[in-house]
């Protein structure tokens, strides 16, 4: 399988002049945007923009008002329930609270997908559910807990855990850092990188976290007043002169703001 | 089924292993049984050559299974090389390779000792029940004295909400179903008694049962099931988001704000309740009697005025209140037990219905007992 890198850009979501809004209000007004395989994509936009709006009509959450998206080269609006199906197989989700089942214990949630579309013995089951729980930092004493008892960092690993069950060719990521602390979020941020690279994936992140758009993205596309008015890597976010993308990527929480100032923040 | 995923051959002392086809989620499950047979096939081997140059992909499944076959040569100290992985799966492969297989040791138990400590909680839990209904009277008692003492405090909107929500839209439900339950008492009633040539007691049976049991019975179970878990509901859902918690933390009372006044709602609502709903009661079963019977409604009002006396309308209404006190105390502890999970909002639901409806009826017993002691 491709593995991005140098190959030949293989388009994987394409998305064209997607439209969604609510009552009046129309969010989305003509998105296009294109996501490659084995990319990080990170997506940003200010509070409200929409950027979850247009996460969840790509996964078939919200219904669209005009437009077209295609995933695999699927156009979901003319697919069948079978093709949907199909290609629903090959996604991952991590819903921003984890959306983990709450009446079921860590292990029951990570086999929920394996138990609904393959038949596999329960011990290979058993093994594979410990694996991924590994694969995402944790160990074997967080099994038979209920999401509940999880603290929010490790209800994320398991909800990414969850995702990654049935070995999705893309996840879809909404703002895994969000409520995490620094350290958590960045090892979370090399989770993902890390998760990326073994398994392939490919990686479709909302997220506000710019120390997570540094690090792991490969790219980053920027939906405002309902359009993605940029999408690129870091250095053409920083080389922008729009004034949204200056005050995001160059305002005072940016570190390109001051890629000196934080020896000094740490002096009393 | 798909093609062997899986070819052995003995070659000296070594033993080749050559992988084909695509080892993924698809295939796992054949995938599995040809690697525990030749696990198990060649367990005497002394050096083993995993060939997986033919394999055309390969995904956590596979390389997990992969991962097994290996493992379960290695601990019986053979030799195993794995051969022709391509690149791409390399970083799987080193990561599966590090992870320890330790699944916390699940100590069954004895069976009947689980029964007996299964038993001896649920006892156990029928003292704590008790011990919280006590807890929040005596929370109610000292919020009810604050706002006494402070009436500024009292939340007024707060309780014209929940009259209307109690009392005001569960009038139609609760004049339907006392209408009916008094039109079939009084139906089964005439049937029975007219074997007997006394007809004219069903008069006497639906006056003295509507007015001290069944009205406010009924009433009960109805507002238990309409209001009170309703009650247990929001209160456990404000829970899960920590808007209770967001109480406390700004120097609020839950019970005075949230409690206080669902609970005073019901104990003015179950009264006019069950008032209306004897009257409906009443009405459904002089109905019957008239149409089906042939008791006149004349001759139903006379003989109901000579048998029930004021005594036997207020041992209803008396019980009233304190029955609503029940039903709203028991949905407000259930409601601030909920935890974190769905799960458990609709466990503490249930159990809010079915324990206020028990204790209505044990209520009511008593106050049989009670009534019949001092001559009501």
């Amino acid at each position: 399988m491709a593995q991005g890198n140098g190959k030949a850009k293989e388009t994987v979501i394409e998305a064209h002049g997607v439209k969604v809004g609510f009552g009046e209000r129309l969010v989305l007004n003509g998105v296009d945007l294109d996501v490659y395989r084995g990319e990080i994509l990170g997506f940003v936009g200010g509070s409200g923009a929409g950027k979850s709006v247009l996460m969840r009509t790509i996964i078939g959450l919200l219904p669209k008002r005009g437009g077209t998206i295609s995933v695999f080269g699927q156009d979901m609006d003319a697919a069948s329930d079978e093709q949907r199906q199909a290609v629903e197989r090959r996604w991952g989700v991590l819903f921003q609270q984890g959306a983990l089942f709450s009446s079921l214990t860590v292990k029951e949630n990570l086999q929920f997908p394996l138990r609904e579309y393959l038949n596999l013995s329960q011990r290979l089951m058993d093994e594979l559910a410990l694996a991924k729980l590994e694969m995402v930092g944790l160990d074997a004493s967080v099994l038979d807990k209920i999401p509940s008892e999880l603290s929010g960092g490790m209800t994320k690993r398991v909800a990414l855990a969850r995702a990654l069950a049935l070995d999705p060719d893309i996840v879809f990521l909404d703002e895994p850092t969000s409520g995490l602390d620094p350290i958590g979020a960045g090892d979370f941020d090399t989770l993902i990188a890390t998760l990326q690279r073994t398994l392939g994936l490919t990686v479709f992140m909302v997220t506000h976290d710019l120390d997570s758009l540094h690090t792991v993205c490969d790219r980053i596309a920027v939906l405002a007043e309902g359009k993605i008015i940029a999408a690129g890597n870091m250095a053409v976010m920083l080389a922008s002169e729009h004034p949204w993308l200056k005050a995001y990527f160059r305002g005072k929480r940016s570190r390109a703001a001051h890629p000196v100032a934080e020896p000094a923040a740490a002096a009393p | 089924m798909a093609d062997a995923l899986l070819i052995d051959r003995t070659e000296g002392a070594t033993l080749r292993l050559s992988a084909s086809g695509a080892w993924t989620s698809h295939n796992a499950t054949p995938l599995e049984r040809e690697i525990d047979a030749a696990a198990r096939r060649h367990a005497d081997a002394k050096s083993v050559a995993i060939d997986m140059a033919a394999v055309e992909r390969l995904d956590t499944f596979g390389a997990w299974l992969l991962e097994r076959l290996v493992r379960s040569f290695t601990s019986r100290g053979c030799a195993t090389e794995v051969t022709g992985l391509k690149q791409d799966y390399r970083a799987l492969m080193d990561e599966l390779h590090q992870i320890k297989l330790e699944a916390p040791s699940h100590d069954g138990g004895n069976r009947i000792v689980a029964g007996l400590a299964a038993l001896g909680r649920n006892v156990a839990g029928i003292g704590d029940t008790l011990t919280s209904v006590l807890n929040m009277l005596g929370a109610l008692c000292v919020a009810l004295v604050r706002v006494i003492a402070h009436p500024r405090r009292f939340r007024f909107t707060s309780l014209v909400h929940q009259l209307d929500n109690v009392a005001w839209r569960g009038v139609p439900i609760v004049l339907l179903i006392t209408f009916l339950v008094g039109a079939i008492i009084s139906q089964q009633g005439i049937f029975h008694f007219r074997k007997f040539g006394a007809d004219i007691y069903v008069v006497d049976m639906i006056g003295i049962l509507v007015l001290r049991e069944l009205g406010v019975l009924i009433v009960c179970i109805m507002v238990a099931g309409r209001s009170g878990s309703a009650y247990t509901a929001e209160l456990g859902s404000m829970k899960m988001r920590e808007e209770i918690d967001a109480l406390h933390t700004m120097g609020l009372d839950p019970i005075e704000v949230l409690v206080v006044p669902r609970v005073l709602a019901l104990i003015i609502g179950v009264p006019i309740l069950t008032f209306l709903g004897s009257l409906a009661a009443l009405y459904g079963g002089g109905l019957v009697a008239w149409l089906y019977g042939g008791i006149d409604p004349d001759i139903f009002l006379q003989r109901l005025k000579e048998a029930i006396d004021l005594k036997t309308f207020e041992v209803g209404m008396i019980k009233a209140p304190f029955m609503a006190l029940v039903v709203g105390v028991v949905a407000c502890i259930e409601g601030l037990k909920v935890k974190g999970s769905s799960e458990s909002l609709g466990l503490q639901t249930t159990a809010s219905v079915v324990e206020s409806i028990f204790l209505v009826i044990v209520l009511d017993g008593f106050f049989a007992i009670f009534f019949a002691s001092i001559g009501m």
